[in-house]
């Protein structure tokens, strides 16, 4: 075995993050290490590369017992990270970047040798079929290449084991295969392979061998020929799981939300959503697709009144909704579920009751002359905990120390609450458990089935598939095209979201 | 949890840290005496005992200038009621109290801003310019111009109005410009000052005649705020009832009021408010009103009732020692009182610790910043509680 980790434990206060973990990765072999959020794959990672220190347990390379105090002996015995979120700076180019740490130097002053560094990149990238312009800046580059300049960061540090980190979260999916192809060429180079994902998919597609974790503890191993998605989302869950969202055909009517013409701007002034032209109508799902980063936060943000209107309009039915502020539009009928629900969606420090009355405390029924009807309040959110499963001790609990998903519920509970014609739903089941993601859908066509619009941005792409009636995709500002489900296949979204439309 | 668990757990922290601080106030006291110093390398034990001994003086008189002396009280309840020796009893616990009025009020009106998450450190301007809104309101309306109780709440009601103003230009220019408001109070309290030094300096029926110092006429001669003791020379007035009820209401606006709601949503997490409709511009103008407001109320009290006297430097280090008392009474009124009350008793009972000892009252200063440095670092102050040799993880599992 080229590397294995023996029954590693961790405890933190509160909880078993790693209880007695065991995988190992042979030389040449691709792992794919699935589990859900908090399962513990980050934690098993992080002693993995000598960032915590395991309470007990072992790792073994090349059959050796090796400790790591800090990252550096983890990065000198072969072990290369990367992260789901790039360790890159902006301004440097890909040669500079890949050195960052180890330059090779040269004179009496030990300055740095550039031409040698980037004859190495150049090699380097030639051997492992990495293709990357050594040149180039690195602010300069889509995201799919600096994966790859990570990657190269990696093994010009000499890494034989390298572990990948949710790799596929910011990608495309033709990126995505284009990762695997990197991911095979360097197993059969000699390369040991740590992949680390949620997506089912991904490891039956490049894994050679699959371990499961649920729950802090390994729940299975097995190989993507003997597994299918059902059973290995099983595993994960430790129950029978829906994997794809039920629905009955939509019973499309009249139009609510129209968009015409609409430029919205970003934060720096430039043009981040680009003359968008769409309606959704009663009782349809259009999913909005696209790579993270091309306008979509900016629409959702202008849709419900967070961010200005540019120039075009917004329709919902016979009202104007461009210029209203957040409150008008909520009260106009329109539910947001935000894409960061950290940051805009709930208040933690405050109680599950206060975050659900929070944009609907100032309606009679919760407010009396500038006072807050407790009783009333009280009941209402009992109602809706049990209502939308919410798992809470209290409904005096502090939100913040609940689960992602029973945050998210409350969130959905509260949208929901009030009466809805359209829904906007940003990445709703983002960084959530199976169980979460499955009883959010469900609630969302619900909302489509008793007859309100929906509206859905993920850059999930599975998700898109899975609910949206109609597809379109955002690139760079524009909507490049609208698909009916129909014609919504992987390839041709995925296309689309490259920016590629023939 | 069990009520009297979670106000544990409430208290653990800010009680930790006050006995900590006063703890490394003793090593302070206990090192820096030259004497302990001189005969430390030679007689290292004699010299220890000797700061041991002399700490505890310290202590021991800071503490009967806060509660009073124990033979003095013991004294009084053989009196058979003596008023003389009971007033001269009860007078260090008293006092402590008045000083703690000041505090109670600015670390009301700060904690209110810092509910909203504005870092309001104006506390000083405000309250100068509810004095002096006080003392205008005393001179004009005093001195029976109008019956007594209707002056007592003029006074009162410019109080208001003179801190509310002073708060409500930093609160507009961060609504509309987004001026730092930290910057803005700062240099509104160094105006607030000078304001007063000229009003006392150039108008004839303000200054004290001969006209030489720069402070106000005697204002007892215009208003004087009725005391609430049996007792006429203790000095404690209607001000700590008003301060209690101001607490009251605080935590009544706090967390029973929809304003409250909006302002502490503000102030926990500025964009969910946004997304909750809120708008923010109303939060942070409503929250510096208030906060000024109240600033300025205990202005008004403390310049006609206590010090009697309108001067420049009315405030003292009211305006910083109240940010550490929000600080360390979690800007909860309920803490924010218990937490002005002890900083009172530390304030008077060091004043005789200075006198008998020679310590000078700067030490409490030193005590309070360590006070707030341990509350700034919570981890580090439970962990004292903690086993040090063992080992605690560097962050928590996802």
């Amino acid at each position: 075995m080229r590397l294995e980790l023996q029954k590693i434990t961790k405890q933190f206060p509160g909880v078993l993050a790693n209880d007695r973990i065991s995988i190992s990765v042979d030389k040449g072999q691709v792992l794919g290490l699935l589990g859900e959020n908090g399962a513990g794959k980050t934690t098993l990672m992080n002693i993995l590369s000598g960032l915590y220190r395991p309470d007990s347990g072992k790792i073994l390379i090349d059959g050796k017992e090796r400790v790591f105090r800090d990252p550096a002996q983890a990065i000198d015995a072969g072990i290369g990270m990367v992260h789901q979120h790039f360790m890159l700076v902006p301004v440097f180019d890909v040669t500079e970047s890949v050195v960052l740490g180890n330059e090779p130097t040269k004179g009496p002053l030990g300055s740095f040798d550039r031409a040698t560094a980037r004859a190495q990149v150049v090699e380097l990238s030639k051997k492992h079929g990495l293709h990357v312009d050594p040149d180039a800046k690195i602010e300069s580059l889509p995201v799919g290449v600096r994966q790859r300049v990570e990657i190269l960061k990696a093994l010009y540090r000499k890494s034989d084991i390298l572990v990948l980190d949710e790799p596929s979260a910011v990608l495309t999916p033709q990126e995505t295969e284009e990762l695997f192809d990197i991911i095979r060429g360097l197993a059969k180079g000699g390369t040991s392979v740590i992949f680390i994902t949620h997506k089912l998919n991904e490891v039956i597609a490049v894994a050679d061998k699959i371990t499961v974790l649920r729950r802090g503890a390994v729940a299975g191993e097995t190989t993507p020929k003997k597994a299918t998605a059902a059973m290995l989302a099983e595993m994960m869950v430790g129950r029978e799981v829906q994997l794809t969202v039920s629905r009955s055909k939509s019973k499309v009517a009249e139009p609510i939300l129209q968009v015409q013409g609409l430029n919205v701007l970003n934060d720096a002034g430039g043009l981040a959503v680009n003359d968008a032209t769409f309606e959704v109508r009663s009782g349809e799902i259009l999913a909005v697709a696209g790579v993270q980063g091309n306008g979509q936060t900016e629409l959702v943000e202008a849709l419900t009144g967070l961010r200005l209107v540019d120039s075009g309009t917004v329709m919902l039915e016979k009202r104007a909704l461009h210029a209203g502020s957040p409150r008008e539009i909520a009260m106009a009928g329109v539910a947001h579920i935000p894409e960061d629900r950290n940051r805009d969606g709930m208040i933690k420090g405050m109680t599950v009751a206060e975050n659900y009355i929070l944009n609907t405390y100032h309606l009679p029924e919760y407010s009396k002359n500038g006072l807050l009807n407790r009783k009333a309040i009280t009941a209402a959110t009992e109602k809706a905990v049990k209502d939308f499963d919410v798992r809470t001790p209290s409904i005096n609990t502090d939100i913040g120390s609940l689960s992602g998903g029973n945050q998210q519920k409350v969130i959905v509970a509260r949208e929901f609450s009030r009466s809805v014609r359209l829904v906007i739903a940003a990445q709703p089941t983002r960084g959530l458990d199976v169980g979460s993601i499955e009883y959010i859908h469900r609630r969302i066509v619900e909302q489509r089935d008793a007859g309100a619009a929906v509206l859905i941005v993920s850059t999930e792409l599975d998700e898109v598939l899975a609910l949206g009636d109609r597809v379109a995709v955002m690139y760079e500002g524009r909507i490049v095209g609208i698909l009916d489900a129909k014609e919504a296949t992987r390839e041709r979204v995925g296309l689309l979201m490259g920016g590629i439309t023939k | 949890m069990s009520a009297l668990k979670k106000f544990g757990a409430k208290v653990r922290v800010p009680a930790l840290s006050i006995s900590v601080a006063l703890l490394v106030g003793a090593l302070f006291i206990i090192f820096t005496d030259l004497e302990v110093l001189g005969k430390l390398l030679s007689d290292p034990i004699g010299a220890l005992s000797l700061g041991v001994g002399r700490a505890a003086v310290a202590y021991s008189a800071l503490f009967r200038g806060a509660f009073g002396d124990p033979a003095t009280i013991e004294k009084a309840f053989a009196s058979n009621g003596d008023i003389q020796v009971w007033a001269r009893a009860l007078r260090p616990i008293v006092e402590s109290v008045v000083a703690s009025v000041p505090l109670i009020f600015v670390g009301l009106g700060v904690s209110v801003a810092f509910r909203t998450g504005i870092f309001n450190i104006g506390g000083a301007g405000q309250f100068t310019m509810g004095a002096v809104g006080g003392t205008l309101a005393a001179l004009f309306f005093g001195g029976g111009v109008t019956p007594a109780p209707v002056a007592i709440f003029l006074v009162m009601l410019f109080g208001l109005i003179g801190g509310a103003a002073w708060a409500f230009l930093p609160g507009f220019l961060k609504a509309r410009v987004g001026a730092s408001e930290v910057i803005t109070t700062i240099m509104l309290n160094f105006i607030a000052g000078q304001f007063v030094f000229f009003l006392v300096s150039n108008f004839e029926f303000i200054q004290k005649p001969p006209r030489i110092q720069p402070v106000s006429k005697e204002l007892s001669q215009f208003v004087d705020l009725p005391g609430i003791l049996p007792i006429a020379s203790l000095r404690l007035d209607i001000g700590i009832i008003v301060a209690l009820l101001t607490a009251v209401a605080v935590s009544w606006f706090l967390f029973r009021s929809t304003r409250g709601f909006e302002l502490r949503a503000a102030g926990l997490n500025i964009a969910a408010a946004k997304y909750a409709g809120m708008g923010a511009a109303t939060s942070i103008i409503t929250a510096m009103l208030i906060s000024g407001a109240i600033s300025g109320l205990g202005g008004a009290i403390v310049a006609v009732g206590t010090v009697k006297q309108l001067s420049p430097g009315i405030a003292g280090s009211v305006g910083f020692t109240a940010i550490a008392i929000a600080l360390v009474g979690g800007t909860r009124p309920s803490g924010v009182v218990a937490t002005a009350l002890v900083f009172g008793l530390l304030q008077h009972g060091g004043g005789l610790m200075q006198v008998q000892t020679g310590i000078p009252i700067e030490m409490l200063l030193f005590i309070q910043a360590l006070v707030i440095a341990f509350i700034a670092a919570p981890d580090l102050t439970l962990g004292i509680l903690k086993n040090p040799f063992r080992r605690r993880p560097r962050a928590v599992a996802k």
